[in-house]
């Protein structure tokens, strides 16, 4: 078979050794214990089947996938050692590393990456949606798996991060009750950690796999995550010196500021590449005022998002431009600007002939700092005449108001997994359209340029073209607003500096920790 | 004596299944239901994966037919399967009760001893500066909410003067063993016990007071001091005796308050207790998990009734069990 030349063990070579430099930098020293919060617990620590951020951020020391990110979300290896693409673009071939064992000692081979696919389609809505494109996955020997699509699918080597696509244990589980199986609460993976212990509603325990396959990695011998459900004393317990690591989100944003310039302190915000957060309100197109594009760009003149991003976000994270963040693959700032603007929006609203019907703003209960978004949009809307109503709702009941599209604005925020294909056509294309559904495109925008623009560009090829297709798609959008793009989110990850190379991979975090070491 | 109490269990059954009853609608009456926020947290939620994870959970059939297997399961001591949390419900609160029994009980005897104590105290030197000084006491940590208290706690006895720790149950990654793991332990204990009780201690302070002086005035008082006796034996034998039965119908309810308080006081101290599971249950709409912790807290609430009942007639020999 024909191959062309996006190979793996050139990647693995050549792309690793920028990502891995601060390490070579600096010889890493083994031993010792990280204390880092997990907030909220997770309610379990089976990745293939809960998809919440605490548990992957845990899980991920766990289980692996075929392939990591770096920060410029190149592939690099993990299970899996290479890759090779067919000329047809329709035929990935991976080669598995030899000699990797799962924690209980059983050999990993191609069967459990061919099991986890089958049970990953029933328990892993992302996954199904990216295996859909899927014809068959076959392993022609233990140490190589081959997956064969129905057509190209540009996005299709970014799908392979531990918390996308983990492999799961087929001795463990074929043939049992998923759901019930007791290894959900005592996982066994491939990974750098061992599950330990939990103790529920005080910390989980993971202690190093002496087993692991990348030699003298890892180099810390024991991870406690401290479960603290309060913003305010997971703060103290970082100043107080009981915990060394608070990812991303752990302390509300006005407390960063405080606790980085305490001493021994490193912030950075590296590691959310992947994820890359964007935060929008979604508009409710179908009905009321914002169904006219001309209040819904209004809207965009109104908000003042650099005073978010200054006041309220402690000057983290970027304004957005528009569908897609600068972070991810053929993102253009090459679209319509909406600076912030009354003038501008009161003549719109004007011109669109509002009279001030009530519309209803839906915050998100994620903490003080959306609260406090929250009252700021509220204001900057009214400034312009808005008749704003807020509706405090907790998290469920708000993901179901907006899945009933009973809301007129609300917050939210959503990753976008590198790949247009894979992040942001979902909210924008009309046959994601499907009421009692949260996260797909719940504002009912539909448009059928932009339907044909999403599926032409998840298949085309080569990737110039790609390219050509999403920034036309996100030139449309920006113009039409079927959102209200507000801030690319930066959670700020906040350790001692005797913590080193916690974050090495555009997965940050949620990536496991097996790159980081003390330098007691 | 023991036709009362068995009377009194049967009565508990029944309020127990009204309390299943009227729950497993109130909890359903709320928006948002588990399989959304699952669908959510995936971070991609189409139709079929919702539907499964209904199906799942059971949440497709008829209320009155979850309704009935929920109930058939709790009369076979069954509180069902979380979903959520992979585990069976019982399970998940059996590893969190004994904390909050250790924190409330804690509270409640801090609480009680030192409210009848400084009540007593009151209103033995009623209209003194010590009376001014108690009540004004008992007011401030009656009117200061508990999640401040606690707060202010950590801020004075932990961040500033290191003597205790912040949160938690026991030191993580210790290993302690023996007498050093309860002395670590009762050391995590000291502000969350403090912190829930302060609030209780003010209301049993204000209540003891007030009753010792309602009590003082009556007749046999009189005829106790006219017969000799010192104020010392008058005050404890006499007034304080009949002045606590309000105190303990008090604490009775207070069972109640109490684990309300604890879910406040679990989730500022990062205390492992069923409040904060019950807490979780509730936002993550984990119906099963949020029933048998309510069957659960609803039982001790029925036990402690029953136990404050058994104590009148201890405090007091003249009440008799209507059977």
């Amino acid at each position: 078979m024909p191959k062309r030349v996006l190979l793996g063990l050139l990647l693995a070579c050549g792309l690793a050794a920028p990502v891995l430099e601060p390490a070579l930098a600096q010889e890493p020293k083994t031993g010792g214990v990280i204390n880092a919060v997990i907030q909220p617990e997770p309610p379990g620590l089976m990745l293939a089947m809960i998809q919440n951020g605490p548990t992957q951020m845990v899980s991920g020391n766990i289980f692996e996938g075929l392939l990591r990110y770096s920060p410029k979300l190149e592939p690099l290896p993990e299970l899996a050692e290479s890759w090779t693409v067919s000329e047809d673009a329709k035929t990935y071939t991976f080669k598995l590393r030899k000699g990797v064992t799962w924690h209980d000692g059983k050999p990993f081979t191609a069967a459990d990456v061919l099991f986890s696919m089958e049970m990953l389609k029933q328990t892993h809505a992302r996954a199904r949606t990216n295996l859909a494109q899927v014809d068959k996955v076959e392993a022609p020997d233990d140490t190589t798996v081959v997956f064969t699509l129905k057509q190209p699918f540009g996005p299709f080597l970014g799908i392979f991060e531990v918390g996308s696509m983990p492999i799961v244990p087929k001795h463990l589980y074929e043939g049992t009750d998923w759901k019930t199986n007791p290894y959900n609460n005592a996982p066994v993976g491939t990974g750098p950690f061992m599950f330990k212990e939990w103790q529920k509603g005080s910390f989980i325990r993971l202690v190093k796999n002496p087993n692991y396959y990348e030699k003298g990695k890892p180099y810390i011998d024991e991870i406690y995550w401290q479960i603290i459900p309060d913003a305010a004393a997971r703060s103290v317990a970082y100043e107080t010196g009981k915990v060394d690591v608070l990812p991303g989100g752990s302390v509300e944003n006005f407390d960063v500021p405080r606790l980085s310039k305490l001493k021994d302190t490193c912030v950075t915000g590296a590691g959310w590449e992947f994820f890359s957060p964007l935060s929008w309100l979604w508009l409710n197109n179908r009905q009321g005022p914002l169904a006219d594009k001309r209040v819904r760009q209004a809207v965009m003149y109104a908000i003042d998002r650099d005073f978010a991003k200054d006041v309220i976000w402690n000057g983290l994270g970027k304004v957005a431009t528009g569908p897609s963040a600068s972070t991810i693959k053929y993102y253009t700032d090459d679209v319509k600007k909406y600076p912030y603007d009354p003038a501008k929006a009161k003549a719109l609203l004007k011109e669109a002939g509002y009279k001030g019907e009530k519309i209803r703003l839906l915050p998100l209960a994620y903490g003080e700092t959306w609260q406090r978004w929250g009252e700021a949009v509220k204001q900057n809307l009214q400034d312009v005449g808005m008749n704003i109503e807020t509706i405090a709702t907790d998290v469920a009941g708000g993901n179901q108001k907006i899945g009933d599209w009973d809301y007129d604005i609300a917050f939210t925020y959503l990753y976008q997994y590198g790949d247009p294909a894979l992040g942001v056509g979902r909210n924008y294309i009309s046959s994601n359209i499907a009421k009692g559904q949260v996260f797909n495109n719940v504002e009912g925008y539909s448009n059928p340029e932009i339907d044909k623009l999403f599926a032409d560009g998840a298949v085309a090829t080569p990737d110039s073209k790609r390219k050509e297709i999403y920034e036309k798609a996100q030139k449309i959008l920006v113009e039409d607003v079927p959102v209200a793009w507000m801030l690319e989110l930066q959670f700020p990850t906040i350790t001692r500096c005797k913590v080193k190379n916690l974050i090495t991979t555009g997965i940050g975090v949620n990536d496991g920790f097996k790159d980081a070491w003390l330098d007691k | 004596m023991l036709s009362f109490v068995t009377q009194r269990v049967l009565k508990g059954v029944i309020v127990l299944l009204a309390i299943v009853v009227l729950n497993f609608f109130l909890i359903r009456l709320a928006p948002g239901d588990p399989a959304v926020v699952m669908a959510g947290e995936a971070g991609a939620s189409d139709p079929v994966f919702v539907k499964q994870l209904r199906e799942k959970f059971g949440l497709d059939k008829p209320l009155p037919e979850q309704l009935l297997i929920y109930v058939k399961g709790v009369a076979s001591l069954d509180l069902g399967f979380s979903f959520r949390q992979q585990a069976p419900v019982a399970k998940l609160i059996g590893e969190r009760l004994p904390a909050t029994l250790l924190l409330t009980l804690t509270a409640f005897a801090i609480s009680l001893m030192l409210g009848v104590l400084f009540g007593t105290f009151a209103a033995r030197f009623a209209g003194t500066f010590l009376d001014t000084a108690i009540t004004v006491f008992a007011l401030i940590f009656y009117a200061m909410p508990i999640f401040w208290v606690a707060l202010m706690g950590i801020l004075l006895f932990s961040v500033t003067m290191d003597w205790l720790p912040s949160f938690g149950y026991e030191t993580v990654g210790a290993n302690l063993t023996g007498l050093a793991h309860a002395v670590d332990v009762a050391k995590h204990l000291i502000m969350p016990a403090m912190t829930l009780g302060l609030f209780f201690m003010a209301t049993y302070t204000r209540m003891t007071r007030a009753s010792m002086l309602e009590v003082k005035r009556l007749d046999f008082v009189k005829t106790a001091r006219a017969k000799g006796l010192s104020d010392a034996v008058i005050q404890r034998r006499h007034v304080l005796r009949n002045a606590l039965l309000p105190v303990v119908t008090l604490a009775g309810v207070h069972s109640g308050t109490l684990i309300g308080g604890a879910v406040i006081t679990e989730t500022v101290f990062a205390w492992p207790g069923i409040g904060r599971l019950m807490y979780d249950a509730l936002l993550q709409r984990d119906y099963n998990l949020l029933l048998g912790v309510f069957v659960i807290c609803s039982a001790m609430v029925l036990i402690f009734n029953l136990i404050t009942d058994l104590v009148y007639r201890l405090v007091d020999p003249r009440i008799e069990f209507a059977s």
